[in-house]
């Protein structure tokens, strides 16, 4: 064995103290930058403006999980998600399927889907506040628009990638046009969307937030909205600082359930450590 | 006579050529036939159509003209009595071994707990006890072929149809494949076409060996009866005088096609 000194990389704790004293110098810079310690009281207030104080920040953070103002922001902000998150990948898998196994369908409407996916679709934002309103309704619709090609793509992949040998095989096992769909596209078509996991969970957040914070009455994005409007700085650090965490806390949770999911995936790396 | 379990009459497969102006006939004017029970090997060069002939068994391509009878009855669409085994990775990957080998049982109706039961079976027979819950991935390229060989095996066909299977295989594993093919083989007398461009391969398994020309237009030249004496064994077989001899009779029908189908890939 080598020792671990030689060993080119880093091993894992210390890279972990090593990322978080980044983390720390960023903070400390911030908050030299904006108090009057090395720079003059009149240039501290001017950063302070713009960029907010790490303190400040901190107080307001605390403040809402303190004081649970939060919790009914970040529920509904979650309840967005999963909602735009879940009737986009159905509506995806559905319409992925139909047009995969349908020549002229697909052949139809391949102009639309890719006019369509071109669209820089958070413009319909407006649009869907003025149908669904400035409730739940609005910011679902615009993640499902997100949602729904990312999915969609996928499961066309998914479909047109099941190897023909694998088919021909099932049709020999005696597979009928509707097993081979349940049996053979269905679980072809899903291993890609939750492959796209990650990619569409986050689609959906923003989504969610993007549609929050262009109109709206509850959420994170709301918060943000309101706070910009009167130029305070701090809530709106605070607001973004706690939607990364929640990101990241969302990718976590995808990583989990795409662990389960996908145990019949070969992974690169076979051997499992002692 | 009783009718051959499979009989080819007149066969030809053309194809549109990729450029879409010309046509390319794979197969021409194919007719043979594998009776009730007997081990028939196709050798030929490469890229000669013998999967095309099998694909054509099957029932999953239909020939241009003439046509196919499953026991005297002209096949239309999938050929139901036949079991495939294909040269390549046929396995479903997002299946474990066990539910890879129920598929068919499962396609067919059959309640899950017994389909479970005989799929468990056949795994053990093939070798895999203890196997049932890994994934393809998860087993090495001899295993995935036993569990390929019960999947199909399972469903009992009349008229076994298999594509190089072991082609992919070392050497070592490829002779045990043959010699458990065999016993399977023996235990429960199927038709069997087995396509192969290993001479050694086709002599030691087969009752009879079609030797097919080079391509384009690939037809039957000659066929050659196995007169081995059974059980055998595929390692000790390649032994015997007589295996020698007839390795060299269809050796120097072989080689010319083999000469002739090298010289067309090289163009």
């Amino acid at each position: 064995m080598r020792k671990a000194a030689s060993d080119p990389r880093l091993s894992r704790g210390r890279l972990m103290v090593y990322q978080a004293l980044i983390v720390g110098a960023l903070f400390a810079f911030w908050y030299l930058m904006t108090e009057p310690i090395l720079i003059s009281p009149e240039s501290a207030k001017n950063t302070a403006f713009f960029f907010g104080k790490p303190l400040a920040v901190v107080k307001v953070i605390f403040d809402w999980f303190t004081t649970g103002k939060i919790y009914p922001h970040l529920a509904i902000t979650l309840w967005e998600t999963l909602l735009a998150f879940a009737v986009g990948s159905v509506l995806g898998l559905g319409v992925g399927l139909w047009l995969a196994l349908s020549p002229t369908a697909s052949a139809l409407a391949e102009p639309y889907i890719t006019a369509m996916n071109a669209m820089p679709r958070v413009i319909l934002a407006p649009i869907f506040a003025v149908w669904f309103g400035l409730g739940v309704l609005s910011k679902v619709a615009l993640g499902v628009t997100l949602v729904f090609f990312i999915v969609f793509f996928n499961v066309y992949q998914g479909v047109k990638e099941v190897s023909p040998v694998v088919l021909a095989n099932a049709r020999m096992l005696g597979a009928s046009k509707r097993q081979l769909l349940r049996y053979l596209y269905l679980p072809s078509a899903t291993s890609w969307v939750f492959s796209s996991l990650h990619t569409s969970v986050g689609m959906a957040f923003v989504g969610a937030v993007v549609g929050e914070y262009l109109g709206s009455a509850k959420g994170v994005g709301y918060l943000i909205l309101q706070a910009e409007g009167v130029f305070d700085i701090n809530t709106v650090i605070a607001g973004i600082l706690v939607l990364t965490m929640f990101a990241l806390l969302l990718d976590y949770a995808v990583t989990r359930i795409e662990s389960r999911l996908l145990v019949w995936r070969p992974t690169t790396a076979e051997t499992e450590r002692l | 006579m009783a009718e051959p379990a499979l009989a080819f009459d007149r066969v030809t497969c053309a194809f549109a050529d990729s450029g879409g102006a010309g046509r390319y006939t794979a197969v021409a004017d194919a007719s043979f036939a594998v009776g009730p029970g007997e081990f028939v090997s196709v050798v030929g060069p490469t890229g000669c159509g013998k999967s095309t002939l099998l694909n054509v068994a099957a029932g999953l391509l239909e020939p241009s003209s003439g046509e196919v009878r499953i026991d005297g009855v002209p096949l239309t669409g999938i050929n139901g009595r036949a079991g495939y085994m294909f040269q390549s990775e046929a396995l479903m990957p997002w299946r474990s071994a066990l539910s890879n080998v129920t598929a068919g049982l499962q396609f067919h109706g059959t309640p899950p707990a017994e389909a479970a039961e005989r799929a468990t079976a056949w795994l053990a027979r093939v070798g895999l006890a203890g196997f049932e819950s890994r994934y393809p991935h998860q087993l090495s390229g001899g295993m995935r072929k036993r569990v390929a060989l019960a999947q199909t095996l399972i469903l009992d066909p009349a008229l076994l149809l298999m594509d190089e299977p072991f082609s992919a295989l070392d050497i070592q594993t490829r002779q045990l494949m043959e010699n458990e093919l065999l016993d399977l083989w023996a235990a429960n007398r199927k038709s069997v076409l087995f396509i192969t461009h290993d001479l050694e391969e086709a002599i030691a398994l087969s009752d009879r060996v079609i030797v097919l020309s080079a391509g384009p237009a690939t037809h039957p030249l000659g066929e050659f009866v196995i007169d081995l004496p059974r059980p055998r064994d595929v390692a000790e077989i390649r032994m015997s005088p007589r295996f020698v001899e007839l390795h060299e009779a269809i050796w120097r029908v072989l080689k010319d096609e083999v000469l002739k189908g090298y010289a067309q890939s090289r163009k």
